[in-house]
């Protein structure tokens, strides 16, 4: 019994090591958002504000258009998400319940996919963008991502584990894969489509290079381009690049917050089962 | 078919009704052919938006690559001419290409594996049931929700020569300052740092959702054997994980090879190219100097690694990884 409190010591121990090794990147972002601007430049460097200067809100809202990026990313991650998960599951149901030919091979070719990393198409991508005339449009940001093989595996893993006699059921009381794919298959793999949602969400939320090179004006910028360029406008004002950054992350976190239980054990059904 | 036999033997003695029969037979097999004729249209309809994504946004990109990678390209990015391999032979004679594999072949060493225990390390206390540990979940998986360019400016003010709070501690314990990013012997090591903090997110999230899949009934046998919780931690949990363990290491390693934002943002590939990885020097080339030929004669190399990466690894690490 002894040597299980004292085991329990120490994971305590480590844990809070290893949390304040996490926790003090954000703490540090925190804290410059709310101090004035010659507390964040003093030196020694301030840990802790001396008080609430919320004004650096309304003074990164005032000088950078973080709302109209806020808003860009919110449209271009929830248009990829909701995209991606059509594609996905109408993939995933043909993969798991319909007989055609080839359908092997095309499996395969899906499975290929998740080989080519995406840096590697960047190029051409970014040639076919411009040649449509998609740059600086939400079509640009957002078409070439519509498909995932990640959430093709991931949905038919969800499929494939509803029990086999409520589909047999639906088809014998005269069901067709349609109607079985609407009202039952989509319906029944709800926990599926969460952590596809936040995992899709989140990443594409993220986005970096796509974004600097098809992006070139203001309106059009996402919220990571937006920030990085926070630092060169102008001198750098910490406090309010790191207020910027807060606002930034709240809707990430938030999303993290309501997701995590997804994400945790979904993730990992759809890495190893597809 | 007992059913056929049987409409047959009553069939017999009248033709008639035997031809009928005959007819009566064809229709369901009709019926059936164009039932799997229907499925398999429904398939392709289904199939069909994300075949067509894939084609245009990967497939296609992947064969234009080898066409652009043999031609030299004006700076509008139009094609100029065929000049078969010297773009390849050019990546190779010149320095900035080497050195680019090598850097990332450090960054790789610097991140992958200390990403990986610690992530490991985290999963494995959060797994057992100790109160509180609800919370560090929460903490360990706070950096999947920041994103590079997020990331890279919260340590960038960590990283601040003056303002930065980690030369403020090296000062208290009587240290001399370092120039996180700009002593070309440190800004890699710097970026590593910064980086594996950012992956442990992920890595932590999908490794603890390996070791929920583990039965806790055979957790409980082990602990009625007296087994402690580092040994309970290298003979079951790490055998049991190693199949989620293999599949975060290949991403691990794909993710590193694909380090950009990181890099873009807080040293732009120096000091002296210390950080010069292989997607920032694609990115310089074909973005910045619009060499779109030498870009993709650098993304088609960058495959080739890539796809040679995950086979090895494949081939030497899934046999040592115990399936269930």
């Amino acid at each position: 019994m002894k040597s299980v409190s004292a085991s329990r010591v120490l994971a305590y121990l480590l844990s809070a090591l290893a949390a304040i090794f996490i926790l003090f990147p954000f703490w540090i972002t925190l804290s410059n958002s709310l101090m004035t601007e010659a507390e964040s430049a003093a030196y020694p460097p301030k840990l802790w504000p001396t008080g609430l200067h919320l004004d650096n809100f309304s003074g990164v809202l005032a000088s950078i258009p973080i709302a109209r990026f806020i808003l860009n990313s919110f449209v271009v991650s929830s248009v990829i998400t909701i995209g991606c998960l059509i594609t996905s599951c109408m993939a995933a149901y043909a993969f798991a319940f319909l007989r055609f030919p080839g359908k092997k091979i095309i499996f395969a070719l899906f499975l290929s996919t998740m080989m080519i990393p995406w840096e590697v198409a960047v190029i051409p991508n970014y040639l076919t963008v411009r040649s449509w005339g998609w740059l600086d449009s939400y079509a640009g940001l957002t078409v070439p991502f519509l498909a995932t093989a990640f959430g093709v595996f991931l949905m038919r893993q969800f499929f494939l584990q509803l029990p086999k006699e409520l589909m047999e059921a639906a088809r014998i009381d005269g069901c067709g894969h349609i109607r079985i794919f609407l009202r039952l298959a989509v319906p029944l793999s709800m926990p599926g489509l969460a952590t596809l949602g936040v995992y899709s969400f989140l990443n594409h939320w993220n986005m970096y290079l796509w974004p600097l090179l098809v992006t070139s004006s203001e309106k059009m910028r996402t919220v990571q381009i937006g920030v990085s360029m926070l630092q060169f406008s102008e001198m750098t004002a910490w406090n309010l690049v790191m207020a910027g950054l807060v606002l930034v992350l709240l809707p990430s976190l938030i999303m993290l917050a309501l997701g995590l239980g997804r994400l945790v054990g979904g993730l990992t059904a759809g890495a190893l089962k597809g | 078919m007992e059913n056929r036999i049987e409409n047959m033997e009553k069939a017999a003695p009248v033709p008639l009704q035997q031809e009928q029969g005959a007819i009566r037979g064809s229709e369901p097999a009709r019926a059936a052919n164009l039932g799997r004729f229907r499925e398999a249209a429904l398939a392709a309809v289904f199939i069909a938006p994300a075949l067509l994504l894939f084609g245009i946004f990967l497939f296609y990109p992947l064969v234009q690559s080898v066409y652009l990678s043999l031609h030299s390209t004006n700076p509008r990015g139009q094609v100029a001419n065929f000049v078969g391999l010297t773009n390849f032979r050019n990546l190779f004679n010149s320095p900035g290409f080497p050195n680019s594999l090598i850097v990332t072949l450090k960054f790789i060493l610097l991140t992958v594996p200390a990403s990986l225990a610690l992530a490991l390390a985290f999963a494995a206390v959060c797994r057992s049931r100790i109160r509180g540990m609800r919370i560090f979940r929460f903490v360990f998986a706070l950096p999947i929700a920041v994103s590079v360019s997020t990331g890279s400016i919260m340590w960038m003010i960590l990283f601040h020569p003056t303002l930065g709070t980690l030369n403020y501690f090296l000062g208290k314990i009587g240290l001399a300052p370092v120039q996180w990013l700009t002593d070309p012997n440190m800004a890699l090591l710097s970026i590593s740092l910064m980086t594996v903090w950012m992956n442990i997110g992920f890595l932590f999230i999908l490794l603890l959702g390996g070791m929920q899949g583990i039965p806790e009934e055979i957790y409980e046998s082990a602990k009625i054997d007296g087994s402690g919780p580092l040994r309970t931690f290298w003979r079951l949990t790490l055998p049991l994980v190693s199949p989620t363990l293999f599949f975060a290491s290949v991403t691990s390693v794909i993710g590193a090879f694909q380090a950009f934002g990181q890099i873009n943002i807080l040293t732009k590939g120096g000091p002296v190219n210390s950080t010069n990885v292989l997607v920032f020097k694609l990115y310089e080339d074909a973005f910045v100097n619009f060499r779109f030929g030498v870009g993709s004669a650098q993304a088609l190399v960058l495959f080739a690694i890539v796809l040679l990466i995950t086979v090895l690894q494949f081939v030497f690490a899934e046999r040592k990884v115990h399936y269930q």
